[in-house]
């Protein structure tokens, strides 16, 4: 066992991409805890996903044994975490374990929103912060401004502030040795009942939950029997273990320390993230305050391509859920699509990843219906009923209102772009608050706007504007009153339900407009005319028609080479594309796909 | 010829054309290659282009080759361009024809002519040689679209082409037309259906522009020429049968228009599935259930017969279920229809059936299925195609 004064638990956070991962492949290195044989580029970016992404999805903890330069030896636990904004949950998470945190900035873009919500959620952690300056070999680095801003952000001095390459390795004895020095150890009662919080949580198809845990008070041993406080849950300890990064069985961890707990239990429900581990013999009767569950952003319909597959989804998703607590799902029919689900994402690259993930682990052809944000409906009987999907939506004469979510968002960008910024917000129906600035170059806008306006094609829209300067960061604000409606887009006069959606009434004609004039192009022509309408109600805003088919015929002289005209038509066959019938209209599947990528 | 003139989508005269064996004679050679076709052709200057007789010669040997008798109800001259040949030599192939095979004494005796190699001594020579019917491919009246079609005659060379033929006492007179070229207007093709009707065939037969891979049409379409377009295409089609129903010309097959009596014999067997035998550079047969095909390369084919062998490139036979398929589908270019059979109720009972049927594209009378709308026959064809035999 380590003392907890030679403990040191800290995560890395940062905006994404300024090199949290490459930082902890250094300080992997550095501590001797992977030779440079093993080295790969993100080393803990473990996921397939993770490596062809080149993003951080999951957040991760390893051990790290260090000698001081006083010769002293420490335990670092360190958890790297994501830096996009759909996975800040997987941030507090981690900063809840840890005493300190590594708030890296990339020298070169400087401070940015995530660096800004992360540094936040630290403090409001009453967490030790490291400031570092990253990346400061590149010839565009900049690192006197960012150490200036990070520390303007702290509150602390430039000279507070780390100076390193990740890529180089240039500068990570100075933090090593800072986090020896200006992070605390951990605070525990080692001879008090056990007290250990479960950060993280996943499913392994042999073992079971593995949970990771952060032991807070007292210690925990193999075989013996513990408490999982929320769910009432005794069990034994199976195995006990640490990842270096290999994993590495141990006996105990003690207090301060972090590691991995596996008990034999399969049900996930059962071990939740943020429940407390106390001992059954001498039980604590204070568990650890734990989390709020994440709260899904964005809803959109899953259905299998295939309808068959509808139970593999099922299973898919279960098992999925397993490893992503912040997936929630229920089953939904379609009228166009059948059966499947309901799924309520983080985010648009949270729902990009588990579509993903669905495809590829779980090989299902899915269909993906336009995301949608959480409404509620206030009736006119006076009940407020949520509203995930269009379909949720009373019609007109039952609804009183209809409430939408707004988001606290805070962008930050160069000053030159506040006006192209200030566009766009006010486009997407946003309020103006309040405006600092970081330095005399970069500003800090704050604004409440409908959650609606900024999942969708927000971010790409104020990347290319302010030429990818912006960053953007967003958190849930309340619910508003605002003029909604549902446009149902109607195919030969049958409302298509994956099509509907709910919009401001402004957009609904755009909507409306695009969305009839994409499938126009989209849907083969039939054996009759289609008309194609958006509409509003029974008001319709747009409409185009797919005329009918007139030829598909050889109306040329083949003469008796039959054989070979009956091949080609057979070939034909086969290259006909997978469709599905709504009402008496053949929809290819790449029509849905399509037609839902629609950018407004 | 029948003694009674009978309506040429009678569904008698389907059921009758299912018994009728044919012979198909290809003569591949044309003073030059138009652009759009993919026929097999031997063009002026092209090597063999000028070996004519050995040609002859070598379709005689094929013919020895084919077991006899199959007494012939109709034979068709087709190409290429037979009027290329001398009467002689097409005589003396029409009577290799009858030796082996038999031919019936009211036999269709057909030709494919282009108008430009016409003349009244020619054609006296050909009724002379045994030919009742003459096909001219005029194609258009447009001097525009004759020109976009590589063609090497005049609006009035294919008038006369016909006056010619009828004083030369031809029964049935045929002229093809080629239909949609993205240079023909609709003016264009009215006045070229009009000049055609007017001249009084009583024989139509009407052929969307096709563009085929390997073509010089299909190598400018590609680089970005026009290409003829469906529904064009469709409004011709249409426009052209109103004015043929108008004086009494009867479609029995998509393209295909006649007189009562004077239907084709060959076409409408073809599509009834009845059997032939064929002669000649990429000629295809269908004799005892199956279908065999001859090498397109005119040497290779002389040569093979030269040596005493049958010039195949491939064959396919088809039995029990998969021939009525074919029956069905095949025969749903008639307008007459086809008889359901298993696969026809089958098909009529699928989903696609059904959906077909709804949307009028077929039609289900006293146990026959006819494509209500001609112009969509392949995409019915397709769906019979997913019928299999478990669904019989
Ligand atoms: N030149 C240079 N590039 C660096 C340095 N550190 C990281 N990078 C590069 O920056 C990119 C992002 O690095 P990551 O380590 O994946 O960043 P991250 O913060 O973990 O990203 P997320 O987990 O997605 O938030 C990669 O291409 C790294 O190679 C550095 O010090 N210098
Ligand atoms: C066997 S072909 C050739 C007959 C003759 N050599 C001629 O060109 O007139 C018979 C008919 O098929 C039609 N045809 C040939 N190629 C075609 C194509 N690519 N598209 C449409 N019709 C075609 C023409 O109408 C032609 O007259
Ligand atoms: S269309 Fe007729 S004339 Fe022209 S090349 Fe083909 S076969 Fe010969
Ligand atoms: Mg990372």
């Amino acid at each position: 066992m380590t003392a907890p004064s030679r403990i040191r638990n800290f995560s890395i956070i940062a905006h994404i991409d300024h090199g949290k991962s490459t930082l902890a492949d250094r300080l992997l290195e550095r501590t001797g805890a992977i030779s440079e044989r093993d080295m790969r580029a993100q080393m803990l970016d473990e996921m397939d996903l993770e490596r062809e992404r080149g993003i951080t999805i999951k957040a991760n903890a390893v051990r790290l044994d260090y000698i001081a330069a006083s010769g002293e030896s420490y335990q670092f636990n360190l958890i790297d975490t994501p830096g996009h904004v759909d996975f800040s949950y997987e941030v507090s998470r981690s900063l809840e374990a840890c005493e300190g945190a590594v708030l890296v900035v990339d020298a070169s873009q400087g401070v940015e929103a995530q660096t800004l919500a992360n540094a936040y959620l630290a403090i409001e952690g009453g967490l030790e912060i490291i400031p570092v300056v990253n990346k400061i070999d590149l010839p565009a680095a900049d690192p006197d401004r960012a150490a200036a801003e990070v520390a303007g952000v702290l509150g602390g001095t430039a000279d507070e502030v780390i100076r390193v390459s990740a890529k180089t390795g240039e500068g990570i004895e100075d933090l090593l040795e800072a986090i020896v020095e200006r992070l605390p150890a951990p605070e525990g009662v080692e001879d008090a009942p056990l007290r250990a919080l479960v950060f993280d949580s996943f499913y392994d198809t042999y073992r079971g939950v593995v949970s990771h845990i952060r032991v807070v008070d007292g210690s925990i041993t193999k075989r013996e029997p513990v408490r999982f406080m929320a769910t009432d849950l005794d069990v034994d300890v199976d195995e006990l273990g640490i990842r270096r990064p290999a994993t590495e069985e141990i006996d105990r961890l003690t207090t301060g320390e972090v590691g991995y707990l596996i008990t034999g239990v399969k049900e996930i429900d059962l071990i939740r993230v943020g429940d407390t581990v106390t001992d059954v013999t001498a039980p604590t009767d204070e568990a650890l305050p734990g989390y709020r569950e994440p709260k899904p952003m964005v809803f959109s319909g899953l259905f299998p391509t295939d309808g068959d597959d509808f139970e593999r989804l099922r299973e898919a998703l279960e098992k999925l859920r397993l490893n992503d607590s912040s997936l929630v799902y229920q089953p939904e029919t379609s009228r166009a699509l059948g059966f499947g689900f309901r799924v309520g994402f983080l985010g648009l690259l949270h729902m990009e990843i588990v579509r993903e993930r669905l495809e590829r682990e779980y090989d299902l052809d899915l269909v993906a219906t336009a995301p949608s944000v959480a409404y509620r409906a206030n009736l006119a009987s006076g009940e407020q009923i949520p509203v995930r999907s269009p379909q949720d939506l009373p019609d007109a004469a039952a609804l009183a209102s209809i409430e939408e979510p707004f988001v606290k968002v805070m962008i930050i960008t160069p000053s030159e772009f506040i006006g192209t910024v200030m566009d766009l917000v006010q486009q997407r129906r946003g309020v103006m608050g309040e405006m600092t600035y970081l330095s005399p170059e970069r500003a800090e806008l704050h604004y409440r706007m409908p959650l609606a306006e900024i999942v969708f094609d927000f971010f790409d829209q104020l990347k290319s504007k302010t030429r990818g300067y912006a960053s953007l960061d967003y958190e849930p604000d309340d619910y508003q009153i605002s003029d909604l409606v549902r446009v149902n887009i109607l195919l030969n006069g049958v409302p298509v339900d994956a099509f509907s959606t709910i919009v401001h009434r402004e957009k609904a004609y755009m909507y409306g407009k695009a969305m009839v004039s994409r499938l126009r192009e989209l849907i083969p022509r039939q054996l009759f005319d289609v008309p194609v309408q958006a509409a509003i109600g029974t008001r319709i805003i747009s409409r185009e028609t797919i005329k009918a088919r007139r030829k598909d015929v050889t109306a040329k002289c083949y003469g008796g080479d039959i054989t070979r005209k009956r091949k080609l038509l057979e070939r034909q066959k086969e290259g006909k594309r997978r469709m599905k019938m709504v009402g008496q209209v053949e929809v290819p599947q790449e029509a849905f796909v399509a037609a839902l990528k629609l950018d407004m | 010829m029948t003694d009674r003139p009978v309506s040429p989508d009678s569904v008698a005269l389907a059921a009758q054309a299912s018994s009728w064996r044919s012979a198909y004679v290809h003569v591949p050679f044309c003073a030059r290659r138009c652009p759009y076709c993919d026929f097999a052709v031997v063009a002026a200057g092209e090597p063999g282009a000028e070996e004519t007789g050995r040609y002859v010669d070598a379709l005689i040997g094929e013919i020895g080759l084919e077991s006899g008798p199959f007494p012939i109800e109709a034979v068709n001259f087709g190409g290429g361009t037979p009027t290329r040949l001398d009467p002689h030599d097409l005589e003396r192939i029409l009577i290799a024809l009858r030796d082996r095979f038999g031919l019936a004494s009211d036999a269709e005796v057909s030709i494919e002519a282009n108008p430009e190699d016409w003349s009244p001594r020619y054609a006296a020579a050909l009724r002379e040689a045994g030919f009742n019917r003459v096909s001219f491919g005029v194609q258009s009246f447009d001097p525009e679209v004759l020109a976009y079609l590589g063609r090497r005659h005049s609006p009035d060379q294919a008038e006369r082409a016909v006056t010619v033929a009828r004083s030369a006492g031809f029964d049935t007179i045929n002229i093809d037309l080629i239909y949609g070229a993205p240079v023909e207007t609709d003016p264009s093709w009215a006045s070229t259906v009009d000049r055609a009707l007017t001249l009084g065939p009583e024989h139509l037969s009407a052929y969307a522009l096709t563009v085929e891979g390997g073509t010089e049409l299909s190598r400018s379409v590609r680089d970005g020429a026009p290409a003829p377009d469906g529904d064009v295409q469709a409004d011709r089609w249409e426009s052209l049968a109103a004015a043929a129903s108008s004086i009494g010309l009867v479609r029995y097959e998509i393209s295909n228009w006649a007189t009562p009596g004077h239907a084709c014999r060959y076409n409408l067997s073809t599509w009834a599935m009845g059997e032939f035998v064929a002669f000649g550079t990429g000629a295809h047969d269908h004799r005892d259930g199956t279908r065999a095909r001859n090498v397109r390369r005119l040497d290779a084919y002389v040569e093979r017969v030269e040596r005493g062998e049958r010039p195949r490139s491939g064959s396919e036979h088809l039995d029990g279920f998969e021939r009525k398929r074919e029956r069905f589908m095949v025969g749903l270019r008639l307008a007459a229809g086809v008889e359901a059979g298993s696969v026809g109720t089958a098909f009529l009972e699928s989903a696609e059936g059904r959906r077909l049927l709804d949307a009028r594209v077929i039609e289900s009378i006293d146990g026959r299925v006819r494509v209500g709308r001609p112009l969509l026959t392949d995409l019915v064809a397709r769906s019979v195609l997913s019928v299999s035999e478990e669904d019989c």
